[in-house]
């Protein structure tokens, strides 16, 4: 059964309609009544009163800016000690136990891949079986490698160079010391470098530069000759352009950047890469839009086994390896004092 | 083969050829190079996209003498030129409306490199877009992530160098298991072009045989691209890096590379395992519920922020949610719905970046909600700017946010379920913290007694600016009002992609 009300006149509905009625509560109507109230109870009070009241007050707000203080000790100390070990064990354990389970799936994931050197795998189909058999046909290059890099798969190489490119920008970006900015603040950071330089690295170091004066020589001739062969045998752009790279911050190691600056500064490093990269880019370019528009490039392949055969192949590996070495030698000189 | 189909090989290769020039140039005339690199870049996506419509279906372009299996391969399809032209307006505009805080923010000698940046990130978000191969697909993002990093360190104040390793890190950790996928992908099958790979997993799963190391493939390369995409709980990175780079920078991260991810990882749904697969290995419910709960953890984290370039961020991650969301409907309607917040969202968040650098130039280069008030009183072009950004992301109609918010409820319901449910539930609880915190900023920027409007310094930004944020506007209220062209383009472009 339904409880009946009889007070009907005091239910919301009724209460309302009164209020509206009155037309509300202004709240200007509360805030002029509360301030009066407050400045009448101010004026009855008496000025030791309020002395004593503010006395007390202030001990009031003492005592629990005291206790709070306590409070946030006692949980700071907490966080400080247990709870700080606490939350590193777990995340310990976490990580742990995250990683042995990534591990866990891999491997049965490896493990039910095709066994390795199959005979019947999916990776030897006829994509493998073009490469190797038309590979020095259609290329002209007796490295198969450089063929598919260079020639089959040019797009991806192409980007790939690019990717050491915008690395190379992208270290300048962050350690090459500003040029412009305010002379004494750059001479202060250079001459921070320089004692850095100084302290770290060998200086004149008669050993070192009697055994690069022979080496360096022989490791560029090799690079230069790794660079040149990437199309007849192993080599190529990247690992000659290394090979160089590795020559010349041998080179810098045992003399100095005195000795390098005669060569290879800023402005030498943004013009070869930039030669290197737009002659990729131009030449790459006009060999796929003839591919693409089945138009004939004019690019002979010669003699499978020349020295100067292969189409573009043996000056995309000479630009490729400039780009690399460049970039490895200015990786080396922006590491260790923001300049080149 | 006509001529036009050449167009989007010209969109790569331009920008990657003049990358090389604009880093031998001085600072203007880099600047000057690349805007015109973008520009050409804008204009053949537009017509590609008017050739595309003609045409009617996608065709492959050879990239070099050799057919599709052995040489590379780029193909081009609707979605493909939609896709493109939103990404090179929005990095045009966010170009030109970031280019006071650039050379503001970013030392003289080295503003050409920024914008070799700007230039090599179109180059592979071009490539991305295009790409029908899958390593190639890889290259272009290890550009990309690289390009990412030079941007968000480019400005020398800040916390820029803590984020700029944060993103490194997490994005390398996603490289890498995106890389390991393919890596698995390519023993399965034998093959690196998308379409030959899609052949050999449909005959894969007709005889049973390797379907844990396909599943596995499937989440590598999910949990790799959906960490460079900052799903949600991969989000971490970005707050600082959002918030500490210079706005274009934010602009270019938010609303065109992480975009660029997940349009690989759509295409890899598409056009290498096949949508069914992908239902099928359960993949898409896991991004049902992450994109879910980042929609709306990512709207409340940004409640909490004090500082606007940081709430921004967070919303970022929450539409991002959003985006996530949709694609795990796993359905041709969230596709749709989930293309279309991917190009609404890239325009109004490289807007809203974009306005923001305005606002806090004309407050002394300050953040905080409190130096912000009244801000648009001084800064009027951006102050409209960004009102028009936020009521966008609120889904005020008329604006593209709105037509997203339909798409994802139309989506929704097609599907019926839980998974209804569960979107609609989203989606009304995402609108109102979209509401509170950019009604709250708005508010903000107009809080000011009439006395004190008229003290207020006038701040200019330039023309450029102007341009951008008016251009940027324009694209909000185009894709609003006049959204059955896009989205009728991406549902032909959704068919011509299987």
């Amino acid at each position: 059964m339904a409880k009946q009300r009889n007070d009907y006149e005091n239910s919301w509905f009724p209460r309302l309609q009164r209020w509206i009625a009155q037309g509300g509560t202004r709240l200007s109507d509360q805030m002029t009544e509360e301030l009066s109230e407050a400045s009448d109870a101010h004026r009855v009070l008496s000025a030791e009163d309020v002395a004593r009241r503010e006395v007390e007050q202030a001990v009031h707000q003492l005592e629990i800016q005291e206790h709070e203080a306590a409070l946030y000790e006692r949980a700071h100390q907490w966080g400080r000690t247990k709870g700080a070990k606490l939350i590193r064990a777990f995340y310990a354990v976490l990580a742990v136990l995250m990683c042995v389970s990534v591990i866990a799936v891999l491997l049965t994931t490896v493990s039910n891949l095709p066994s390795f050197g199959g005979e019947n795998n999916p990776i030897n189909n006829e994509v493998s079986q073009r490469y190797i058999e038309k590979g020095l046909q259609e290329t002209g290059a007796v490295n198969i490698v450089a063929g598919m890099i260079l020639d089959y798969r040019a797009f991806d190489t192409l980007g790939e160079s690019h990717v050491l490119f915008i690395a190379a920008c992208a270290v300048m970006i962050l350690l090459r010391l500003s040029d412009s900015g305010d002379p004494r603040q750059l001479s202060r950071e250079r001459m921070e470098a320089e004692a850095n330089d100084r302290l770290y690295e060998p200086k004149n170091d008669i050993i070192l530069q009697r055994v690069a004066g022979i080496l360096v020589p022989i490791i560029m001739l090799f690079g230069v000759y790794v660079l040149f062969n990437g199309h007849l045998g192993p080599g190529g752009g990247f690992s000659g352009g290394a090979v160089i790279g590795a020559g010349l911050i041998l080179y810098l190691n045992a003399y100095g950047f005195a000795a390098t600056e005669r060569f290879f500064t800023i402005k030498t490093f943004r013009a070869v890469s930039f030669i290197a990269l737009a002659f990729y880019a131009l030449a790459k370019s006009y060999s796929f839009f003839c591919g693409a528009n089945h138009l004939n490039s004019g690019i002979g392949l010669g003699t499978p086994g020349d020295i100067f055969s292969s189409g573009l192949i043996l000056y995309l590996n000479i630009a490729v390896g400039m780009v690399v070495a460049c970039t490895m030698y200015a990786f080396y000189t922006l590491f260790r004092k923001g300049d080149m | 083969m006509q001529l036009w189909q050449n167009l989007p090989f010209a969109m790569i290769l331009l920008p990657l050829a003049s990358a090389s020039l604009t880093s031998i140039l001085k600072g203007k005339a880099a600047r000057r190079a690349a805007l015109t690199v973008i520009t050409l870049v804008t204009l053949m996506a537009a017509a590609l996209v008017i050739f595309m419509q003609g045409y009617g279906q996608s065709y492959t372009f050879m990239m070099g003498h050799f057919p599709a299996p052995w040489g590379n391969e780029i193909r081009a399809g609707m979605l493909e030129a939609v896709t493109a032209l939103c990404f090179a307006l929005v990095m045009l505009f966010s170009v030109m409306g970031g280019l006071r805080d650039i050379e503001h923010d970013i030392l003289p000698d080295r503003q050409n490199l920024y914008f070799v940046m700007c230039e090599l990130t179109t180059a592979a978000l071009m490539a991305q877009v295009f790409t029908n191969d899958v390593f190639t697909g890889y290259v272009f993002l290890e550009i990309m992530t690289i390009a990412a990093c030079a941007l968000i360190s480019a400005r020398t104040k800040g916390r820029t160098l803590v984020a700029a390793t944060r993103y490194m890190i997490m994005n390398l950790v996603g490289s890498g298991l995106f890389l390991l996928g393919l890596t698995l992908l390519y023993d399965l099958t034998g093959h690196l072009l998308m379409s030959n790979i899609q052949e050999k997993i449909i005959a894969l799963s007709a005889t049973g045989k390797y379907q844990q190391p396909l599943t596995m493939v499937i989440a590598l390369v999910t949990i790799g691209l959906g960490i460079k995409s900052a799903l949600f709980p991969f989000h971490t990175w970005v707050p600082d890096a959002y918030s500490s780079s210079t706005p274009t920078s934010s602009a270019i991260l938010s609303s065109l590379i992480s975009k660029g991810y997940i349009f690989l990882l759509i295409k890899f749904y598409y056009r290498v395992f096949g949508l069914r697969e992908v239902v099928n290995a359960q993949v898409e419910d896991v991004l049902l519920v992450f994109g879910a709960a980042g929609a709306v953890i990512g709207s409340v984290l940004a409640i909490r922020q004090l500082d606007i370039r940081r709430m921004i961020a967070y919303s970022s991650v929450a539409q991002i949610g959003y985006i996530y969301m949709a694609i795990g409907l796993g359905t041709q309607s969230g596709m749709t719905a989930a293309l279309f917040q991917l190009m609404a969202h890239a325009i109004c968040k490289s807007l809203l970046f974009i306005a923001t650098g305005g606002l806090c130039a004309a407050s002394g280069e300050k953040r905080g909600f409190t130096s912000l008030r009244g801000a648009a009183y001084r800064n009027p072009v951006a102050g409209a700017a960004f009102v028009v950004g936020a009521f966008s992301m609120i889904g005020i109609p008329f604006l593209s946010g709105f037509v997203v918010k339909l798409a994802y409820a139309e989506a929704a319901v097609l599907w019926g379920g839980p998974r209804m449910i569960t979107v609609l539930a989203v989606l009304a609880i995402s609108t109102m913290l979209n509401a509170i915190y950019f009604g709250r900023t708005v508010v903000t920027l107009f809080r000011l007694s009439e006395e004190k409007i008229a003290q207020q310094q006038k701040w200019h930004s330039g023309p450029c600016f102007a341009v951008a944020c008016a251009a940027l506007s324009l694209l909000t209220f185009a894709l609003g009002l006049a959204a059955d062209p896009v989205l009728a383009a991406i549902r032909s472009g959704l068919e011509m992609f299987s």
